[in-house]
């Protein structure tokens, strides 16, 4: 199982380490730097490092490396997963995780992550779980406990770990009674010059942020549930009830939570409401291009396209852009060849575009690479994917 | 505000202390403020980095005062800072005592930092550690089952010896709380104290308690006592501590359904180690898996997928559920691939193997495996191999047109493995192969370099799939000659030229250029060039005789190279004994190449099945090859399937599903190489006369062709990687086919010959010389030997007293040496020595003590005492004393060990004037434990195969030569370890002279 855990900056300096066995030296580390150094992308390290004795299985998350040291054969997705869980515990608990929050925490982080994992084995994941036993941060807490003496750390057995229901606290009173659901579409696709889509695919996540007393038991519906190809739920959705009526049906974990994510494949056909031109040339001998870009909604059924923000990665030749938007700013960063444009709401009347020129390092020969533009867009009350939720009763 | 200065210090110096000292230094003088660490107080005052503080005078100090304060605030508070020390790296070890005595606490804040504090730093105080265990106890009965539990918790990672026999009682106790969530602590409790003291665990019979407990009426428990079984049967393979019967796995089942995803995981991974008895009990359990492959956690998804893989072999294929089963499991594992890089990276490991055992789960899936421009590297090199893995009839102009986008990319890496797969494909899928190898040329035309010549590698592959089919594009092939600077690249277009000699009209003349620097050309290249020469030769013998003399003997004249000189020989000696047969054996038709080249062999693809989701799947190796620990891990096989009458391919599963089941023919197992090779190069000397010698080199280079050379030769080659090294391989195999049978016995004749050889006789012992001279030594005299007998080294002295006075209290030390020799008792001389007096002493040695390497390696110093003074002298012992019993190598292992070993390791030496014949010989050398594992004779010489192991662990192979009638013996060593070879070398000199 997991023997111990090192954290690492993004400067490679260990700041945090926690061993759950025995202690292992941080030397087993050398081997993670080797395979760093290697990498020319941070984000290129190989997640599995062999060493002579130990394995080391890292996730970089938010420029921290958290390196797990293992032993024997573990599931390495099994390692990852729990990194991962790490991470996002503390980013519950500390809003941010960085290396700041840790280090400004560490006390926490150390009990935290001694609840967490027992001789390498997982104890309490659950964030709700977690935060009966050991309370979060605030700055109002930490003035009480400085005058009254009192802890951080909870004095009941938390009751929710051994329950049925494991994932939701007792007791759960509020005057105002909510629950909200947010459903978020991530669209992959690949558009070719003329802009048929080749590929495309929806990943969506449906997270929630349930707010009501007692031990409510909700349903949700939807009206085409056909549509979603692959769904993983959390643990509190009755998978039975899913399978047969395509309802889901679940007691909610109290607070925010990602209720299922799910998947639409491209044999369903995938309408991308906005359509991009554009026309990015380079000039053999010149050091000039041309740049020109326009956006347009397509398919919105009416609804407006919100938030837009459009990023690309130009060649590595380009020394700067002098574009002229239509409308919204846009910034080339000219160390990471990042060109980003803000362009907020498309008008279908008027269209945005961004046209200029780009300055080409001197007597470089023209740039193979093509550049991939990437798009972030809002439309509110819309699914690309079709999937309209039905109904929800408590 | 002076402290505060400290904070900054202390939190960016985290990585070596050595700056601490300077800041605490500069500190005492003045307090600067500078405007960055007054913004970092306020910063951190509400904050935990407070406790990273130090003071100026010791930290420790002034901690171990807080600790003993009276008030709990302030105990805490340096409890805390403590710990912060702690988590960093710092030594606070020497406040033990002071942070166990804030154990006795009722604040639960306080007594778990202190239990922190005790698992980090017990070990190093264990008689300080006895101190908790009273409270320990104590807290084992506390009414809160969050105390009983921690407490329990903490005990067990205490790995300290005395404390465990502590802790079995109040373990016992928690092991039947009535609380399950102290039951469960217990239950990983009962793994951890196993992992300190397996024995005592046994003892106490905690492993028949954690086995009721899968019997728990609490899921959690149930996943924590399978989680710690399985963890303690990790180390102990053969026993049958998870005994599982349909009852178990029925609670088990039950328990999957309730506890953690953690819990799920365990308990998964524990299903698939059982064998169903039937089909039915099989459909169930899968039945009952299923629903896991929706979960969040794609640890859980992909155990489960494991599970059903296993379960799914007994399923009979006719099974309507059979087919359900498939289309359930595609969909979870796309899922995995939208997950972050490090997930998708692990899951892509396992989908490679489960597209070789099962490709119709996904073969509709192929677009989500198409990369993206911002995977990173490892993700996408993983997409690739995939990619051609499902590539088929259907799918191929897709799959094509992105490889070709990926070939324009940027990463050289990913570029070339993209041109490569082209190729791949080409050979995979027939009714690509026209547009694949279009798709080549135009990448060739980009003219990037590193492109062009990954290019042509994988156009030669196409050629070896489908000759006389694409030759048109040679000419293009050629205009790119001079570009190519990377040996692979130069030697496929080298064995391009020469396959296709006579369509090329030039190919004298490219040839002739590359001819031109042979000798800075690595070694591939070289062999390559050889070889594509003799072809020309063969096909257009007139224009180009020179060419191939200038190769020949450049090949074997010039070159030091024994692979390329022995290959040289052979072309030389076909080409003039028998061009015809030359012509049959170079130019003879080549077993085609097929995709199955980089398949996992079948049976280890079945043990990697049972092991989806571990280590093992992703290194694609078996657990027992590398996971350190597993005491003979159990291979795990896939259980067969429940239709015995049924052939695992049916033919629905198409003739993807073939491919993974056929094992890959393409390459003969090594062994039948050996007899093959072995008959070969028998034949000639028994069916023709002597060679034509054309020169004397050639004489002298016909022996070595026929010694050792040759195996390593053809071994190596085949031996190396399979799909590319296929060209230069394929003159050889074809060698048995266009050959008549053995003539002689062939390899296992020729063996047990060299089994038979020689009775043992007396272990060579040079005689003995003077160590110390009387002078040198205040009239003490050694003179003395080194010898091995039945097995135990023994220096064997003669202390001759010169003096005039009785010596007494003899004793004897050695320096460190170069095989660790020692002496294995004290020197045993018994009575005084009289003046005049000499007296016979031998001395047992082990080779257990310290080593440092010594010049020369065989140097020895001693030192000897006695009543008088401590005298020193050196004395050098023959290496043959090292060699061991049991030195005698298995012949494949020792053709592979030879083959194995670089030919830079070689060393060669020349025994003058000794007068044995080789039976004798090798006689005389196995009594000094100097094996001969094979002998052959050619030509009237007799070669010695011959094998020898160090104390050390060190082995040598050795050749020796012997012609009849020649005093002089020649011997090849080879050895890891090349710096023993000149000191074996001596002993074998010495051995056969005496």
């Amino acid at each position: 199982m997991i023997h111990s855990l090192f954290l690492v900056n993004a400067s490679g300096d260990i700041f945090l380490e926690k061993h759950w066995k025995s202690v292992v030296s941080r030397s087993v580390c050398d081997y993670f730097f080797e395979a760093q150094e290697r990498a020319t992308e941070p984000e290129n390290v190989p997640p599995v490092i062999p060493t002579p004795h130990h394995y080391l299985i890292s996730v970089l998350r938010h420029r921290i490396y958290f390196v797990a040291v293992i032993q024997s054969e573990v599931p390495p997705l099994f390692v990852i997963e729990f990194l991962h869980r790490v991470v996002d515990t503390f980013q519950d608990y500390f809003g941010v995780c960085t290396e700041a929050a840790i280090k400004d925490n560490v006390v926490v982080v150390y009990e935290l992550l001694e609840e967490m994992l027992d001789n390498g084995f997982p104890l309490a994941t659950e964030s709700n779980i977690l935060k009966e036993l050991i309370k979060p941060p605030t700055i109002l807490r930490t003035m009480v406990n400085t005058i009254t003496g009192s802890t951080n750390v909870g004095e009941q057995l938390p009751t929710g770990q051994l329950s049925v229901v494991p994932w939701r606290r007792t007791g759960v009173k509020y005057t105002n009674n909510e629950a909200y659901f947010d459903v978020v579409e991530e669209i992959d696709a690949i558009i070719d010059k003329s802009g048929s889509t080749i590929t495309a695919e929806i990943q969506g996540v449906i997270d929630a942020c349930v707010k009501l007393t007692g031990m409510p038991d909700l349903t949700l519906s939807f009206m085409n549930p056909r549509l979603l190809d692959d769904v993983s739920f959390h643990p509190c959705v009755r998978f039975k009830r899913w399978e047969a009526e395509r309802i889901l049906s679940f007691i909610p974990p109290d607070g925010n939570f990602r209720l299922l994510s799910y998947h639409v494949s491209s044999q369903n056909l995938v309408a991308i409401p906005v359509y991009v031109k554009h026309n990015i040339t380079f000039r053999e001998g010149s050091s000039q291009g041309r740049f020109d870009l326009t956006l347009g909604p397509k398919q919105t059924m009416g609804k407006a396209v919100e938030s837009v923000l459009v990023s690309s990665q130009l060649p590595r030749g380009v020394l700067n852009a002098n574009l002229n938007p239509s409308q919204g700013t846009y910034t080339f960063d000219p160390v990471t060849k990042m060109l980003s444009w803000d362009v907020g709401k498309i008008n279908p009347q008027k269209l945005p575009s961004l046209k200029g020129t780009m300055s080409l390092q001197a007597g470089a020969s023209k740039p193979d690479e093509n550049p991939s533009i990437n798009i972030q867009f809002k439309i509110q009350q819309m699914a690309i994917s079709g999937c309209t939720q039905a109904g929800q009763t408590l | 505000m002076k402290a505060d200065v400290d904070v900054f210090a202390n939190v960016t110096q985290s990585k070596d202390g050595s700056k601490n000292r300077v800041w605490e230094g500069t500190k005492a003088i003045t307090a600067p403020c500078s405007p960055v660490t007054e913004n970092r107080q306020f910063g951190s005052k509400m904050t935990d980095s407070k406790y990273f503080t130090t003071t100026k005078k010791g930290e420790i100090f002034e901690l171990k005062a807080e600790l003993n304060s009276d008030k709990k605030e302030k105990k805490k508070e340096a409890v805390k800072k403590v710990i912060a020390s702690m988590t960093v790296g710092k030594d606070v070890s020497a406040l033990f005592p002071d942070v166990v005595n804030c154990m006795q606490t009722d604040n639960l804040e306080l007594k778990k930092l202190v239990y922190l504090y005790l698992m980090n730093y017990a070990k190093s105080q264990p008689d300080m550690a006895i101190m908790a265990v009273n409270t320990f106890v104590k807290d084992c009965e506390d009414p809160n089952p969050l105390i009983r539990a921690l407490a329990v918790r903490t005990m067990g990672c205490i790995r300290v010896d005395k404390i465990t026999e502590y802790l079995c009682e109040p373990l016992r106790k928690c092991l039947k709380d009535e609380d399950p969530y102290v039951r469960k602590t217990a239950a990983v409790c009962v793994a951890k104290l196993h992992d300190i003291n397996a024995q005592l665990v046994e003892d106490q019979g905690f492993l028949d308690t954690l086995k009721d407990l899968i019997s728990d009426s609490n899921p959690m428990v149930v996943a924590n006592a399978v989680a710690a079984l399985s963890e303690i049967a990790e180390s102990h393979p053969n026993s049958n501590l998870l005994d599982l019967n349909p009852q178990t796995i029925n609670k088990l089942l039950t328990a999957l359904n309730e506890c953690t995803e953690w819990g799920q995981i365990f308990i998964l991974d524990c299903l698939a180690n059982y064998t169903p008895r039937d089909d039915r009990e099989s459909q169930s359990i899968c039945e009952r898996v299923t629903p896991r492959l929706s979960h969040a956690n794609s640890a859980v998804v992909l155990s489960a997928v494991k599970v059903l893989m296993k379960f799914m072999e007994m399923l009979p294929k006719d099974l309507d559920y059979y087919g359900t089963l498939l289309k359930k499991l595609a969909p979870p594992l796309v899922t995995l691939l939208s997950a972050e890089p490090e997930l998708q990276y692990v899951a892509l490991r396992n989908i490679n193997l489960i597209v070789q055992r099962r490709p119709e789960i996904l073969k509709h899936e192929m677009k989500v495996f198409f990369v993206k421009y911002n995977d990173p590297i490892y993700v996408k090199l993983e997409k690739l191999d995939i990619m051609i893995r499902l590539a088929s009839q259907a799918n191929i102009a897709q799959v094509l047109a992105e490889l070709k986008e990926y070939a324009t990319e940027v990463d050289v890496d990913f570029v070339r493995k993209a041109v490569r797969a082209i190729g791949r494909c080409a050979i995979k899928v027939e009714q690509s192969a026209e547009r694949c190898v279009s798709t080549l040329l135009d990448l060739i035309q980009t003219k990037v370099n590193y492109v062009v010549q990954e290019a042509i590698v994988v156009i030669k592959d196409i050629f070896r799939k489908y000759p006389n089919k694409y030759e048109s594009v040679i000419a293009t092939l050629c205009e790119n000659l001079d570009s190519l600077d990377e040996p692979e690249a130069r030697a496929a277009m080298i064995w391009i030229v020469g396959e296709y000699a006579e369509r090329i009209d030039n190919a004298d003349e490219l040839l002739e250029s590359f001819l031109e620097g042979f000798h800075d050309e690595s070694t591939q290249v070289q062999l390559q060039l050889l070889t594509a020469i003799v072809k020309l030769f063969l096909k257009k013998p007139t224009e180009t005789q020179e060419l191939v003399q200038q190769v020949l003997s450049l090949a074997t004249q010039d070159s030091d190279n024994p692979d390329l000189r022995d290959r040289g020989y052979i072309y030389w000696r076909l080409l003039s004994t028998d061009p015809v047969a030359a012509k049959e054996v170079v130019l003879a038709e080549k077993p085609l190449i097929s995709e199955e080249t980089d398949l996992i062999e079948p049976t280890l693809l079945e043990e990697l099945i049972c092991h989806i989701g571990t280590l093992a799947s992703v290194y694609h190796k078996p657990p027992s090859a590398f996971v350190e620990g597993s005491r003979g891990v159990q291979h795990k096989r896939l259980p067969g399937s429940a239709g015995s009458g049924e052939s695992a391919d049916s033919p629905d599963t198409g003739s993807a599903a073939g491919v993974s089941e056929a094992p890959p023919a393409v390459i003969p197992s090594q062994g039948d190489l050996l007899g093959d090779l072995l008959n070969l190069d028998l034949t000639p000397p028994t069916t023709s006369g002597p060679p034509p010698a054309p020169s004397s080199g050639m004489q002298m280079g016909a022996m070595d062709l026929l010694g050792g050379g040759l195996d390593s030769l053809l071994g190596g080659d085949l031996g190396g990687s399979p799909a590319m090294g296929a060209g230069f391989g394929a003159p050889p195999t074809a060698m048995p086919a266009s050959f008549p049978p053995p003539v002689s016995g062939g390899l296992d004749d020729l063996f047990d010959l060299g089994g038979s050889v020689g009775m043992p006789m007396g272990a060579y012992s040079p005689p003995k010389s003077i160590w110390l001279p009387a002078m040198k030594a205040k009239g003490l005299e050694i003179s003395g030997t080194f010898a091995r007998r039945a097995g135990v080294i023994q220096m064997e002295m003669t202390l001759t007293n010169k003096a005039m006075s009785i010596m007494t209290d003899f004793a004897i030390q050695f320096n460190r040496n170069s095989f660790g020799l020692a002496p294995a008792g004290p020197l045993q001389v018994l009575t005084p020595v009289g003046p005049n007096q000499s007296i016979e002493v031998a001395l047992p040695l082990s080779t257990v003590g310290p080593v440092m390497k010594m010049e020369p390696l065989t140097n020895l110093q001693v030192a000897v005492k006695n009543n008088i003074d401590v005298f020193y002298f050196s004395s050098q012992y023959p290496i043959s004393m090292l060699f061991v019993e049991d030195g005698k190598m298995e012949r494949q292992v020792f053709l592979a060990t030879w083959k194995d070993i670089p030919n830079d390791n070689e060393a060669q030496f020349q025994i003058k004037d000794c007068h044995l014949n080789s039976d004798a010989a090798s006689s005389k050398l196995q009594g000094s434990n100097v094996f001969t594992i094979a002998k052959r004779t050619v030509e009237g010489q007799d070669m010695l195969y011959q094998s020898m192991k160090l104390t050390n662990g060190i082995w040598v192979l050795a050749e020796l030569r012997v012609q009849a009638g020649n005093p002089n013996y020649t011997v090849s060593l080879k050895c890891r370890a090349p710096e023993v070879s000149q000191c074996v070398f001596q002993s074998y000199e010495a051995m056969l002279k005496n």
